[in-house]
């Protein structure tokens, strides 16, 4: 069916007449486009966005480059599935507000997406120019933010089309990626949906995790109100298991729940001194500084500001904390990762970010104990040095201590990013699913559902930590699978 | 929103509030706490549940002015809306009948002590209360705590009120007299450090409800973390109640200084 409705939209005469217009060779003869960015000596005094967004000819000239392939692999990239040829080639022949609403077809959050996504690992690696033709991907991913960026910025922002409302009660824990994802699918197939949210701000790791100078808080803000205008409710200050039970949703009518709690656990790695003043998760520190704006004066929420803070970690949490880190007035911010770049789970373009603004990297380093002054606070930090053995199960190769050598570091601030774990309060306040010993919940992984058949999972609860785009996937997923369960019980 | 209902000035520097939360009120249980945000700057503060009245839907919460945001938060009067309340968070009391209990609440750590204190008497345990304060006018809510007391005690540090002397002067002399089962204690954390050193001598079991640095209040932050029997715990969702015999005071206390 997915197929058939992408082969009608790619028969469509305008989309012919585009492919006409231009001949291929020509269109693969185009370079990839560049995305402007602020020069990193002023950004790195800043929190305005890195990535400036690409100019209307910029996005146009880009577009050409897409082939409007017969078979869409870049499609299978995607985890909800965006309609890619489609709101590029509108993009190609001017229809910028059309390339948008192609977008909210299958994405809630569009603006979101185009800025957080790793595309060089979903769409665009599967884009014809990477697998046929060797050569750089479409910047599907910048093409897709200025799509987003233009409807908004147009004053014409579209509600996507829903059906009639069904009067079936929806609820869905957490308002994070993958909450929003679900709550908009079943508010277009017409569920009556409220999403519960814990913190006092919607968005989840949107607002208090990603910092504003990769995903500004003004945009999270207009996908949450276009999910509002869609007819999504919120509640703000509402923690399920806790404030309301499984049974008082049971109670009030609900016929389905979603659990997108997230990962909201951080990690420690226990070791001596771990609790010196100073130290603290890069939860803990992102939250201070996104959620509750601790660098703004005029904010309650204090925050370390740090002069020379390590960050121990390489995924884009890390970089997100280093890079806050350094905009904070950090004369040395670091990174500290036991294994090399090369294995860095972080984005490429989060690492390239992050040494243009000055970021240091002690890789091949491994933090063994921290030791503070007669106050507690944290003054030097003793690292192992490490060097790369054979592969381990991740397929990544295995850090190995290189026995005696150790070099003391001076830091005032320690951030420690080496993971998350679910967050426990659903796992131990609800009834009838099955949990891993990790504490994440067991779905079925094709429909999303739990052992209790009227609830649903998705995103990091149930993957343990991931990316935005997956956990908006699965929120796909489950939509999709308790809209059918629901309408196979009538 | 959670609008004001009530305000009573227990002294210059301990108010208390009655607060609109029904469903807070419906789903609390003793132990528990809330966080608490006052105005769009306002952070985000942790404080122990008072008492709690399902059918009116409001809870109770004493508060001591210590910083900024406990002051804004005692500059609200009666039809003063709160920001932001979330919960109850944390894991509730665990009680149960074992036999005499002493309830030892130091300051403004006797409200958060009062609905375990009922608990422990509708349990059936012999409920000897212990309450201390610098001074006379920080004796809070004694008439409450001895509805459900055997027994209460009063201390003062200067003797202006009950006897003269700290709050394990009298806790001692209940151990020193009887075969004491339990003993929970609320208050400042080198009181509760103090009480802990004293119990542990005499071997009676004892719970501390900490009250540590919180941010979010559900697991996401880990500002409170604390050591307890040598492993980090969060009080937030593993506490605010832990073996006062295994936490490390000397660190807690270095850690609520993190921001002074």
């Amino acid at each position: 069916m997915m197929n058939e409705y992408l082969q009608a939209e790619r028969a469509q005469e305008w989309r012919e007449a585009l492919r006409k217009s231009m001949k291929n060779k020509d269109r693969t003869a185009i370079p990839r486009v560049k995305m402007p960015e602020v020069d990193p000596e002023v950004r790195s005094h800043t929190y305005d966005e890195v990535n400036l967004g690409l100019t209307e000819a910029m996005a146009v000239n880009e577009s050409h480059r897409c082939l409007d392939c017969v078979d869409p692999t870049c499609i299978t990239g995607c985890p909800v599935e965006i309609n890619i040829p489609k709101f590029i080639k509108n993009i190609e022949r001017g229809e910028f507000l059309e390339a948008a609403k192609a977008l909210k077809e299958t994405s809630a959050l569009p603006a979101v997406c185009g800025r957080v996504c790793p595309q060089e690992r979903q769409c665009e690696s599967q884009c014809f120019y990477t697998l046929k033709l060797k050569k750089e991907s479409i910047a599907i991913g910048h093409l897709e933010r200025f799509a987003a960026d233009y409807e908004r910025l147009s004053g014409h922002i579209s509600v996507p089309p829903t059906a009639p409302t069904n009067g079936t009660k929806i609820a869905v824990v957490g308002s994070g990626p993958a909450g929003l994802a679900f709550a908009g699918d079943m508010v277009k197939l017409g569920y009556d949906v409220t999403v519960f949210e814990a913190l006092h701000e919607l968005g989840g790791v949107l607002r208090y995790g990603i910092p504003e100078f990769r995903l500004p808080n003004d945009i999270v803000d207009i996908e949450i109100d276009g999910l509002k205008k869609m007819g999504v409710k919120f509640e703000t200050n509402c923690i399920v298991g806790k404030t309301i039970s499984q049974e008082d949703l049971r109670e009030e009518g609900y016929k389905g729940i979603f659990i997108g709690s997230g990962a909201g656990l951080p990690n420690f790695m226990n070791i001596p001194g771990e609790n010196l003043i100073g130290i603290m998760s890069c939860n803990e520190y992102l939250t201070r500084v996104n959620l509750m704006q601790a660098a703004d004066p005029e904010s309650d929420t204090p925050v370390y500001q740090g002069k020379m803070v390590a960050v121990i970690g390489g995924g884009n949490t890390a970089m997100d904390a280093v890079r806050t880190a350094r905009r904070l007035g950090a004369e040395r911010a670091m990174i500290v990762y036991r294994r090399s770049e090369e294995e860095m789970p972080a984005r490429v373009e989060e690492i390239k970010h992050a040494r243009e603004e000055g970021i240091e990297f002690y890789t091949l380093h491994n933090p063994l104990r921290y030791e503070g002054d007669e106050r507690g606070r944290v003054q030097r930090m003793l690292l192992q040095r490490m060097e790369l053995g054979e592969p381990d199960q991740s397929g990544r190769r295995r850090p190995i201590a290189i026995q005696g050598d150790t070099i003391w570091l001076e830091v005032d601030e320690v951030i420690v990013s080496v993971g998350v774990s679910p967050n426990p309060l659903i796992p131990q306040t609800f009834s009838g699913m099955e949990v891993t010993s990790w504490g994440t919940i067991v779905v079925n992984n094709d429909t999303m559902q739990t052992a209790d058949d009227m609830i649903f999972a998705g995103g990091d609860i149930v993957r343990g930590g991931a990316t935005v785009i997956l956990a908006m996937g699965d929120g796909r997923k489950a939509a999709r699978a308790m809209d059918e369960h629901l309408k196979s019980r009538q | 929103m959670n609008r004001i209902v009530g305000k009573e000035t227990f002294s210059d520097k301990v108010v208390k509030f009655e607060v609109e939360a029904p469903l807070i009120a419906k789903s609390r249980r003793a132990g528990h706490f809330v966080i608490v945000r006052v105005g769009r700057k306002g952070e985000r503060v942790p404080y122990t549940i008072a008492a709690a009245d399902p059918e009116k839907g409001t809870i109770t919460l004493v508060i001591q002015r210590v910083g900024k945001s406990s002051e804004k938060m005692c500059q609200l009067e009666v039809g003063d809306y709160i920001t932001d309340m979330v919960g109850p968070l944390g894991k509730a009391t665990h009680i149960e009948h074992f036999g005499t209990v002493i309830c030892a609440g130091g300051g403004v750590g006797v409200a958060p002590m009062l609905p375990i204190i009922e608990a422990m008497k509708n349990a059936g345990n012999r409920v000897i209360s212990v309450l201390a304060a610098r001074t006379k006018e920080l004796i809070i809510l004694e008439e409450q705590v001895s509805r459900n007391s055997d027994e209460v005690i009063i201390m003062t540090d200067d003797g202006s009120y009950g006897e003269k002397g700290l709050i394990t002067t009298g806790v001692e002399k209940v151990i020193q007299r009887e075969k004491v089962d339990l003993c929970v204690t609320i208050g400042p954390a080198i009181m509760m450090k103090f009480v802990s050193q004293l119990t542990k001598k005499y071997d009676v079991p004892t719970v501390a409800s900490l009250n540590t640095i919180m941010v979010d209040g559900t697991g996401m932050c880990g500002a409170c973390r604390v050591t307890v029997g040598g492993k980090t715990r969060f009080v937030c969702i593993d506490g605010p109640e832990f073996d006062a015999h295994q936490v490390d005071f000397d660190e807690m206390l270095m850690r609520l200084k993190a921001y002074n």
